[in-house]
């Protein structure tokens, strides 16, 4: 099957509009009868699901949490960015295009990010309708500020909880809909599989999480938004409960999956404190608005940070990077840290950390503050007072976190920090209508490989999700099922389904057979262990083949040896457990050999052998210059190339110094 | 801070579903690392118990951020264990000593039924949502975000009382067993905005209808739920909620 994107025809800034004018409509009275099953309910699935329960489509929404609300966009932090240009810095859709082409080193598609950055204002709109409370200026008027890999101030916010209130708000119009009748709610269900119809996604296998029975539901389409897979490395700062499975099933039934080796390191989270570790915590990426990033300058240096003097400290990123200093994108500033502890200038017990420090700019804003007052000097304790409660205001509940979870104060102590998985940009591979390999079957949000290229820049995965959910699906899905209004609603005693059901039901059977010794706890921690070594901030050769070896045997050993408690029609968490790392498992093979084909550094994808003099990443346009799409096939993965064309944006060396 | 081991002595409530009786187990566990989170502790025994071919303890957890409102555990008779506005996913085990012994239950409450172990059902949440807590407007009606100032000290007071997770542990504190603080903070959060004008009266005497249906006790002011709030929502709301109330009762044309 060759790959067709379906980007429209026309110059850059009238592909969407034109599209939207052309698109086929479907009309209420059809819209009733056609149903759509919605997996997932962050950002991309509930303002999807209530867009089209809106619409009047009947829709099914699933999520494995007991409710819509927990799913894991709630737990992003920073912002949002939209290109609203309300601070007068010369913002525009071509800018906020412009640069998340760039920060994802020239890896993504023009035409989907080009309509990313000319919805993103409406984003901001419906949100505000909606109620969600961002932070606000005296004036009333909304306040922004800057993020990584930008040098305008285009990101909206809730203090550190920008996540939670824009879920809350999508939750919200996800309730209303399920209220009015037009969508009906599945928590505590897992999808375990896609039901393939002649060719085309007509529904999916649930399992009840409380009772552990198998369902099945029809739908006219299947959208799953069902994020990411960070936690193929065990530790990352996504949930305990994030998994790849939908997707993964998808994959297997003949979803191609797009870049799956590009994953993104964040650079600022709590580091590793001991074995017992469960997952980690991040710092968001608007503390470096604030915050300055250093080490040492002298190798092993066992100082406490406030008895190392000025002359003494390394502000690494300001130093290597002047124009954009501490805001360099992610997978600039998780390199330069691993860097400078590779190098055994580490701080902390580890010594896998780095310094974050707000000392400056607890000084910088009590100067400010005293000004307000109309003083010009004041002794240091009241500067620090103020600077302070300016500090608390931005970034209050981030650094009680950080206290909670450390037991330091960040006000007196500066933060250590070091880089973590957290976000994915691969994933499922869709055309310009967020449309899968299968007919049918979309996919929104995380789940797909869209828009963020090799690097995600910070504040725009919110825009992603609900750019999809609320902007892109409405208009794109009516497409696909203008022409499904004669198919009728598919009974689900149909021989697919119960097929579909039988595979699922002897899986499950099989793993809970097993009866081994280790738990899946225990697989999945080694499986993270190889990822994070051998495909994580750096890869090479020999690490991903010795990688692909290791997964194999630990794969072998998985079905062999795993021991599940407990009964299947009960609820019971580590067969739920159980199945996601089996599919993680398999995904990490699929991660390492994408790695291993892609012989360029680009993004947070670094190959080591690819480097500047310098050690900054060294793109292949002349070869890599493509988007990989995998195909499932018996006898192994089969490699497709969508090659990116760009019309408008001449990739270069991505320079941000 | 320094760190240390220690070794404690759980007793958790045990149930395998709503129908059966629950109890108490109790588990020894030896080498906790006050640097581990409570949900951790956890983790290592149940680890333990799989290895012996035991029952693990079912719990709810998701983002183990303090975030996302799932984790759920009434420890030694308070929501959420010892730390004032905190999570118990965030509870450290710095919080305990050695030789302690710490009661776990779930959130008790008629309106949150036991699943299993210490996971319960609170979808009676969802469906007080469902009444009324969200702002009529179809995707894409929205006029520009900032044609719509709003004072700062509204949209701050909104914000504090936005930042509730749902989590329940208003509901497992109070004596009574009330929802008022979850419903107070919707209520407050939409009404303090101007967006939230035009369903104002209708939305809060909905939200109260169900909350009353799904079987949540009265406020008789006792403000445990302030206290063991993970985010500090105040019961200031809750009297904001009752003027609400009382106005929307006494004015709303469509119910007259």
């Amino acid at each position: 099957m060759s790959l067709d994107s379906k980007i429209p025809e026309g110059d850059l800034e009238v592909k969407w509009r034109d599209y939207k004018s052309h698109v086929k409509l479907v009309n209420p009275s059809n819209k009733r009868k056609l149903e759509v099953i919605v997996v997932g309910t962050g950002l991309a699935g509930a303002s999807a699901a209530a867009a089209l329960g809106e619409l009047g489509y009947k829709v099914k929404a699933f999520c494995f949490q007991d409710s819509p609300r927990r799913a894991h966009s709630i737990s992003a932090q920073g912002g949002i960015n939209a290109a609203k240009n309300y601070q007068n810095d010369g913002d525009s859709v071509f800018r906020l295009f412009y640069d998340t082409v760039k920060g994802g080193d020239y890896r993504s598609r023009e035409a989907n990010v080009y309509r990313l950055a000319e919805v993103s204002a409406s984003i901001i709109d419906q949100c505000v309708a909606q109620g969600v409370p961002f932070a606000r200026e005296y004036g009333g008027l909304l306040s922004n500020r800057s993020f990584g890999g930008t040098q305008v101030q285009r990101t909206f916010y809730a203090a550190g909880q920008t996540g939670q209130q824009l879920l809350l708000g999508a939750y919200s119009a996800l309730e209303r809909q399920v209220a009015l009748g037009n969508v009906k709610m599945y928590s505590r269900h897992e999808m375990l599989d896609v039901v393939m119809i002649d060719g085309k996604a007509r529904g999916i296998i649930a399992r009840d999480l409380i009772t552990g029975e198998l369902e099945r539901y029809f739908g006219h389409s299947v959208l799953l938004c069902t994020g990411g897979y960070a936690n193929v490395f065990y530790l990352s700062t996504n949930a305990m409960g994030c998994n790849v499975t939908a997707s993964w099933k998808a994959h297997k039934k003949g979803a191609y999956f797009g870049n799956p080796c590009f994953t993104q390191i964040h650079p600022t989270c709590i580091p590793v404190s001991g074995d017992h570790q469960s997952k980690l915590t991040l710092m968001s990426e608007s503390l470096r608005n604030d915050g300055r990033i250093w080490v040492p300058k002298k190798q092993g240096d066992n100082r406490k940070p406030t008895d190392i003097p000025e002359t003494e400290r390394d502000y690494y990123l300001e130093r290597r990077y002047p124009a954009f200093g501490n805001l360099v994108p992610r997978d600039v500033a998780s390199r330069a840290s691993k860097e400078r502890c590779d190098e055994g200038y580490g701080v902390g017990t580890t010594k896998m950390a780095v310094y974050l420090d707000f000392t400056d700019a607890i000084k910088r804003y009590g100067m400010i503050e005293l000004g307000k007052q109309g003083l010009e000097t004041a002794d240091d304790k009241t500067i620090e007072k103020l600077g302070k409660a300016v500090i608390t205001e931005k970034y209050g509940n981030l650094f009680e976190m950080y206290e909670k979870i450390t037991s330091e104060n960040p006000y007196e102590i500066p933060m250590r920090i070091y880089p973590a998985a957290h976000y994915t940009m691969g994933g499922l591979w869709v055309d310009y209508e967020l449309m899968t390999t299968i007919p049918g079957l979309y996919c929104l949000g995380e789940a797909n490989f869209s828009d963020h290229g090799a690097n995600r820049l910070g504040a725009s995965a919110l825009m992603q999700g609900l750019a999809d959910g609320y902007f892109v699906i409405p208009y794109t899905l009516g497409n696909y099922l203008a022409d499904e209004i004669r198919t009728a609603t598919i009974p689900t005693t149909h021989p697919a389904f119960e097929d579909t059901e039988n595979a699922v039901r002897i899986r499950i059977e099989k793993l809970m057979n097993i009866k081994g010794s280790e738990s899946v706890e225990s697989f999945h921690k080694r499986l993270g262990k190889i990822m994070w070594d051998k495909c994580g901030m750096a890869r090479n050769e020999k690490g991903l083949q010795s990688a692909i070896e290791e997964l194999r045997a630990l794969r072998t050993e998985f079905w062999s040896n795993v021991r599940i408690p407990g009964e299947i029609n009960e609820m019971n968490p580590e067969l739920d457990k159980a199945g996601r790392v089996a599919d993680f498992i398999e995904l990490g093979e699929l991660m390492c050999m994408d790695a291993l084909d892609r012989k360029e550094s680009c993004g947070g994808h670094f190959r080591e052998e690819m480097q500047t003099e310098e050690g900054e990443a060294k793109r292949d346009d002349a070869n890599y210059s493509y988007v990989s799409a995998w195909e499932y096939a018996e006898g192994g993965e089969k490699l497709h190339k969508e090659e990116l064309a760009f019309d408008v944006v001449k990739p270069t060396q991505r320079s941000y110094k | 801070m320094e760190h240390y081991n220690m070794d404690l002595t759980l007793k958790v409530w045990k149930q395998n579903n709503s129908k059966t009786k629950g109890r108490f187990e109790t588990y020894e566990v030896k080498g906790i690392s006050s640097e581990m989170s409570f949900l951790e502790m956890f983790d290592v025994l149940n680890e333990r118990l799989i290895s012996e071919d035991k029952d693990p303890i079912a719990f709810d957890h998701d983002c183990r951020e303090g975030i996302c409102g799932m984790c759920s555990m009434y420890v030694n008779g308070r929501a959420h264990g010892p730390w004032e506005k905190n999570t118990v996913c965030q509870l450290h085990m710095r919080a305990f000593k050695s030789g302690e012994t710490i009661v776990v239950e779930p959130w008790r409450s008629a309106a949150f039924p036991v699943i299993k172990d210490l996971v319960v059902d609170r979808d009676a949440f969802d469906r007080i949502i469902q009444a009324g807590g969200y702002i009529s407007v179809n995707t894409g009606n929205a006029v520009d975000a900032n044609t719509l100032p709003i004072e700062k000290y509204r949209a701050d007071e909104s914000f504090f009382a936005a930042s509730c997770i749902g989590c329940g542990a208003c509901v497992a504190a109070c004596p009574n067993g009330s929802a008022m603080l979850f419903v107070s903070a919707k209520v407050s959060q939409l009404a303090l905005l101007p967006q939230g004008e035009p369903e104002r009266k209708t939305r809060v005497l909905n939200m109260v209808a169900q909350m009353d249906k799904e079987g949540f006790g009265n406020c008789s002011n006792v403000y445990a739920c302030e206290a063991e709030c993970p985010k500090g929502v105040s019961v200031a709301n809750i009297a904001r909620m009752n003027r609400e109330y009382l106005s929307a009762g006494l004015s709303d044309e469509a119910s007259i």
